[in-house]
């Protein structure tokens, strides 16, 4: 068997037989050795290219034309589409929504996600149930827990009932038929789902923590709130780094709940970047409007979480 | 140590008050799933009088259940099978090699971890189209497979950088090929990042809903969540069949969940430390 294998070793590392001087540094011939074929990457390339890389070329393509998505020939009509994209008052709330939707969801899925795990990474007995239990939302289909939230937030809804059964009926509220508040709805929805990721991602750098530097500011005398802004929460900034880079950009990109909660009304006051994209191509034929508003959106996923990383890159190199 | 104090005590009061907040959209879920259809104007909040199973009875049959699951489990045990044996395959040479087209094509790789899938949505749903694709799960596969490329070479890569050398050196030595060193030298100790990418994939591809929306709707090839959208249109304002549906459409993910809990966790919290 080994020696069946030979010849293919060989024949897989043309560069060993160009060079192979018999007294070489062991390094040497040992990367010569180990060459690895690249044609290893090309299957995976392949599907890469045919799912991803070429239909977005094309998208970015068909931005710039007339294309309605059936006809066989489109003219390139320049920038028109983005110009007819910000002349839209629909795609211009759209775009506020789409970054109002990510920035809240940010902010206050890692609040409650760090909260949490700071919550069960103290000596509570029932760590271990909580854990698994906060993140459980998160595993569930999202069309699941929109449908659900859904009935949750009719009028005579569960959420309404649980305020009146608690005395605060006065805080009921039609949820998502409201266009003043259908939007934070919306965030609360994603938040619960979400909350429990952000917080198994902050437990993982917490425990990373060693205990010598717990018992040492005990010594000092330090405080839990001081405690926490000194020493653990420098500690924990690659975990606030892969957090804030997740939820922004699953903010960003979000459809699935919405789509099924609001389907963006009303009156578009959910609609975000995504509901727009789907609906403008398959229910109105727009595809070239349609691409125009996705490289929108792509454009603000690679300036923000550009700007996002940079700046958490800097604290994460000031803090260690 | 430090022992449990009384704040301790008011710590796990509190968490395990949120824990109930967080329980209670669970809670109606199931309370509504077990009461009889017919009856109604009943509070959200009381359990049913006389709890029946006959919602989830119907909603399998109505909403194709058991179709839709074959159909969601064929599509996720094919993709996460292709997107791991594919990208550990491609990290390998990409880790090894210091040189310029290995830096291009993972920097090529990385570049698909910004890109939003909504570009590329619209024209590859043209391409399906053509091929004569749509409504079939080949469609799919393909589309989850390309798509989750990037990030699992990502997770393969940096597991490979920090791996030793040693093992896959001895077998070269020994004469073994490539090919034959990857799979029965290389790949085994990858084992633990499998694992990560493997539940990661799994959890995306299930739950995935907006392209096999659009590759899917209206054939007899349906996932759960395109299942459960059609059902729910079709039945709105019947929530305790609906939710006898959402309960069955969740409990496939669920049970794994539970089952390995710890592995689950341990993969969504490691995974993403790269």
């Amino acid at each position: 068997m080994e020696t069946a294998m030979a010849p293919q070793a060989q024949s897989a590392t043309p560069a060993g037989s160009k060079s192979p001087p018999p007294p070489a540094p062991a390094g040497r011939a040992r990367s010569h050795r180990t060459a690895v074929p690249w044609w290893f990457v090309l299957p995976a390339l392949a599907f890469f290219a045919f799912a991803v890389l070429v239909p977005s070329a094309r998208g970015a393509v068909y931005s710039f034309t007339d294309w309605d998505g059936l006809a066989r020939s489109f003219s390139f009509v320049g920038l028109e589409q983005y110009r007819a994209l910000f002349a839209d008052e629909n795609a211009r709330d759209a775009l506020v929504h789409t970054l109002l939707i990510a920035f809240a969801v940010t902010i206050v899925q890692n609040a409650v996600g760090l909260l949490l795990a700071l919550g069960v990474n103290s000596r509570i007995k029932s760590r271990n149930v909580l854990r698994v239990f906060f993140f459980a939302p998160a595993v569930i289909t999202p069309v699941v827990t929109a449908y659900l939230w859904k009935y949750l937030y009719s009028p005579e809804g569960a959420v309404n009932a649980a305020f009146e059964a608690l005395g605060l009926g006065f805080l009921a509220q039609n949820w998502l038929g409201d266009s003043d508040i259908a939007l934070w709805s919306v965030v609360a929805v994603i938040v619960w789902q979400f909350a429990g990721y952000s917080m198994v991602i902050f437990l993982a750098g917490l425990q990373s923590i060693p205990k010598e530097i717990y018992e040492a500011s005990d010594m000092d005398g330090a405080g839990p709130v001081r405690r926490f802004w000194h020493i653990v929460r420098p500690m924990l900034a690659p975990a606030f780094t892969i957090n804030l880079m997740l939820s922004l950009v699953g903010g960003l990109k979000l459809f699935d709940q919405v789509w099924v909660m609001t389907q963006g009304g009303p009156g578009g006051a959910t609609d975000t970047l995504s509901t727009v994209i789907y609906r403008e191509a398959f229910q109105f034929n727009a595809f070239a409007y349609s691409t125009a508003m996705a490289v929108v959106l792509t454009l603000f996923v690679i300036v923000l979480s550009g700007v996002q990383y940079g700046y958490l890159g800097r604290q994460e190199k000031r803090n260690s | 140590m430090k022992r449990y104090t009384w704040r301790t005590g008011v710590l796990e009061a509190v968490m395990i008050a949120a824990a109930l907040a967080f329980a209670f959209p669970v809670y109606v879920l199931l309370v509504q799933a077990l009461r009889p259809k017919e009856v109604t104007g009943a509070s959200p909040l009381s359990p049913p009088a006389a709890p029946t199973l006959d919602n989830f009875a119907e909603a399998w049959q109505q909403a194709s259940l058991g179709p839709a699951i074959v159909n969601s489990t064929l599509v996720t045990v094919v993709s996460v099978v292709l997107l791991v044996v594919f990208s550990s395959l491609a990290a390998y040479p990409i880790a090894r090699s210091t040189r310029g087209w290995s830096r291009a094509v993972f920097a090529l790789f990385m570049l698909g971890l910004l890109l939003p899938f909504q570009l590329a949505l619209i024209p590859l749903y043209q391409t399906m189209r053509d091929l004569g694709l749509l409504g079939n799960p080949v469609a799919l596969i393909i589309y989850y497979t390309g798509l989750q490329m990037p990030f699992s070479v990502f997770l393969y890569t940096g597991f490979l950088r920090s791996l030793d050398r040693g093992y896959e050196e001895a077998a070269m030595m020994d004469g073994a090929g490539p090919v034959r060193t990857f799979f029965n030298v290389v790949l085994p100790l990858l084992r633990p990042i499998t694992g990560t990418v493997v539940i990661l994939n799994v959890i995306f591809v299930w739950n995935d809903f907006l392209t096999p929306l659009l590759y899917l709707s209206g054939s007899g090839s349906q996932t759960i969540p395109v299942a459960l959208f059609g059902f729910v249109g079709q039945y709105v304002s019947q929530w305790p069949l609906v939710f006898a549906g959402l309960i069955i459409g969740s409990v496939p993910v669920l049970t794994v969940y539970f089952a390995m809990q710890k592995r689950v966790i341990q993969g969504f919290a490691g995974g993403l430390k790269g």
